[in-house]
């Protein structure tokens, strides 16, 4: 007994990890092929003056020009605008949207008969589920400029004067657009996180003295810490990165860059530039900062969560 | 606080968990809940406490009807089997809460809390996490929340059921001894006979959501009016035989397909008169093993339980729960004599399920 359990020992660090590691290889080998190679890639590509206007006949014709491409994307007065403009569109659609709505939705739908509650949470996925063209589409004829619209319509028959919702209140939309699909994912993990909450716990509160909203104060928010800080740095990154219904609601404008955020100026230099001028490389030095201030916000928010003090060491001891 | 029950019943959807209790709890009485699983206790003790809304009948505590009062408003601490302390909360800020809630000053705080935490003899813990206590302290703790606020009504549910057994006499018997010395009525749900029967001043036995029987331990387990609490209440569970009674002889006999025995006592006469066909229930310590008995089996298996050996002995088809002494030194395959004790016997209608000789 004791010579078998030392003869597997010895053996034991090998065998393991080279089965652990058979396992771990198709999916490591996915990621190094989707994500770190064309990461690296991007790096690469944000170094040089990839662009169709300095295109010869093939890729390997790019010169390499290092830091070139930052200097000039900091000193753009343009890229200004749109760092605003991000900063402003992620704060906002965040607090009132996907964190502090979802927040709101999932609490209010917790509190309410269970048939109702799980109705109104499937009413708030119908617009992840809508094909986004169609969704962005039925913005579009809602809040369309004088004589146009269907609420300029309304608002008509109603008796009050029109507004001119697309050209002065565009932000106000892009906001709405977002918010709105961006709810239900936080809904989601904060109604789970919230029945999770043992029933027992929920009562004890209860029988303690607390109303309603005490309960939710003292006991249910902070059991719900961990979500909480998943849902924030996961949807802020989310938000950062994703363009799609803006590029499909407003393209950026309208104006000059009204509405144009940093993700969607990334495509549009490198992807999309006016009459066919893509900018590759200069394009990729906006992912590439977009990346860089992901990673610093990840890392921020696990700091400020302090997320080791959520993992607390038993001490048991006999009575 | 007098606690008063009326027509209480609770319905979820087509599902009866409560239906039709009454009873009443003197001031400072210890009332258990005693039945098996899914048979409504808890149902009950959360509309005691407010979670529930009754279906119909009312609750009274004292003059007043609290049906619609939330739990907040009715002072009460309740204990739970999980022990459902707050996990992010330090053991003070468990205890604490409820004083919290009331705008207790925190100098008046510091001191409720530190008193009940000596009481519970939990006052070395108050910096720790929940997580870091064990089953016991954590259950202590629990009892020192739902003290702190000094309640008009202590409500328990199985709050002994996750300890160990040792821990369990012990807590038992603290339990007791603080709820007597504080005085506070309460109601202590639990699907162990034993703890009720040594805790409760009296004891209400649940069954399918309906009260069988609400009566003190000593008349629950000598005068069992219904073959379920018969069953329910006492370790080893009671031998029930169906039998018929004849007279032969000038003589009572119960007779059934395994053995026929003379039985003579007023418990029997009594029995007799309501009619031949019984089922007859004896319980373990009424069967004394000797040789020279009307009744013989054999003994099928023996349990050491340590002070005592439980025997299964078979007469025919029939088995029976018997009690020996280890000196006896019974083993499997002895054959052995059975005295019974015909005053201690107990009497069913088998249609009914009904006491015959207690009402
Ligand atoms: N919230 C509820 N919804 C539906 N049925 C319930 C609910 N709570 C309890 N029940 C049902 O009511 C019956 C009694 O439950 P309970 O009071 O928890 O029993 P006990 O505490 O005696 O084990 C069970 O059949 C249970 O399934
Ligand atoms: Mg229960």
């Amino acid at each position: 007994m004791n010579m078998n359990t030392s003869a597997r020992a010895r053996t034991a660090p090998t065998r393991p990890n080279l089965t652990a590691y058979a396992f771990l290889a198709p999916v490591a080998i996915l990621v190094v092929l989707f994500f770190i190679i064309p990461a690296l890639l991007v790096i690469y590509i944000s170094m040089t003056d990839l662009a169709t206007a300095n295109f010869t006949s093939d890729v390997g014709q790019m010169t390499f020009i290092g830091l070139k491409n930052y200097e000039t994307l900091f000193s753009d007065p343009y890229a200004r605008k749109i760092f605003f403009n991000t900063v402003f569109y992620v704060l906002v659609t965040l607090s009132l949207f996907n964190v502090g709505g979802a927040l709101v939705v999932a609490l209010l739908t917790a509190h309410i008969n269970r048939r109702a509650g799980f109705f109104f949470r499937a009413l708030w996925l119908l617009p992840r589920l809508m094909t986004s063209t169609v969704y962005i589409l039925m913005w579009e004829r809602m809040v369309a400029d004088p004589p146009y619209g269907i609420l300029n319509q309304l608002f008509g028959v109603a008796g009050y004067g029109t507004v001119a919702f697309n050209t002065n209140h565009i932000w106000t939309f892009v906001i709405l657009v977002n918010g709105i699909i961006g709810i239900s994912f936080g809904m989601i993990i904060f109604t789970s996180a919230i029945e999770s909450i043992s029933k027992d716990i929920m009562n004890a509160s209860l029988v303690d003295g607390s109303t309603a909203m005490q309960r939710i104060r003292y006991v249910i928010l902070p059991l719900m810490r961990w979500p909480l800080l998943f849902v924030l740095s996961y949807q802020t990154l989310s938000l950062l990165t994703s363009y799609e219904e803006i590029l499909l609601f407003t393209n950026g404008g309208p104006g000059v860059y009204q509405t144009e955020v940093w993700a969607l100026t990334a495509f549009h230099r490198a992807l999309s530039n006016y009459f066919g001028n893509a900018q590759w490389g200069y394009g990729s030095a906006f992912a590439v900062v977009l990346v860089i201030v992901g990673i610093v916000l990840a890392i921020l928010y696990l700091r400020i969560f302090r997320f080791r003090e959520l993992v607390s060491e038993p001490k048991i001891e006999n009575l | 606080m007098q606690v008063d029950i009326q027509n209480l019943t609770k319905k979820f959807g087509d599902v009866t968990a409560v239906a039709d209790v009454s009873l009443d709890i003197r001031d400072g009485e210890f009332v258990a809940f005693l039945g098996p699983s899914g048979c409504g206790k808890t149902t009950t003790l959360l509309m005691l406490a407010g979670i529930y809304k009754p279906t119909d009948g009312t609750i009274t505590f004292g003059e007043r009807i609290v049906n619609l009062v939330p739990p907040r408003e009715r002072n009460i601490g309740m204990v739970f089997q999980s022990y459902a302390l707050y996990p992010h909360m330090t053991v003070f800020g468990n205890i604490a809460y409820p004083l919290k809630l009331k705008n207790v000053s925190r100098a008046d705080q510091q001191e409720r809390v530190k008193r009940v935490a000596d009481v519970m003899g939990i006052g070395e813990l108050l910096d720790r996490k929940p997580a870091q206590l064990s089953g016991g302290q954590q259950q202590r703790v629990a009892l020192g929340r739902a003290l702190v606020k000094e309640p008009d009504i202590l409500l328990f549910d199985e709050p002994l059921s996750n300890l160990d057994a040792r821990l369990r006499l012990t807590m038992r018997a603290e339990i007791k001894a603080l709820q007597k010395r504080l005085g506070i009525t309460s109601v202590y749900v639990t699907h162990d006979q034993v703890e009720a029967l040594t805790m409760a001043d009296r004891i209400a036995v649940m069954n399918k959501g309906r009260l069988e029987a609400y009566a003190t331990p000593e008349d629950l387990y000598d005068h069992p009016r219904t073959t379920f609490i018969a069953n329910f209440v006492g370790n080893p569970p009671i031998n029930m035989v169906d039998v018929e009674l004849a007279q032969e002889n000038g003589q009572v006999v119960a007779r059934c397909a395994a053995f026929t025995v003379p039985l003579d006592s007023e418990r029997v006469r009594k029995a007799v008169a309501h009619g031949r066909k019984l089922t007859m229930g004896i319980r373990a310590e009424d069967i004394t093993l000797g040789d020279d008995a009307a009744l013989t089996g054999e003994v099928y298996a023996v349990e050491p339980l340590g002070r005592e050996d439980m025997l299964d002995v078979r007469i025919g088809a029939e088995s029976f729960f018997a009690l020996a002494t280890p000196q006896q030194r019974m083993r499997a395959g002895d054959r052995i004599g059975l005295h019974i004790d015909a005053e201690r016997l107990q009497f069913f209608d088998p249609a009914t399920g009904k006491s015959v000789l207690w009402e």
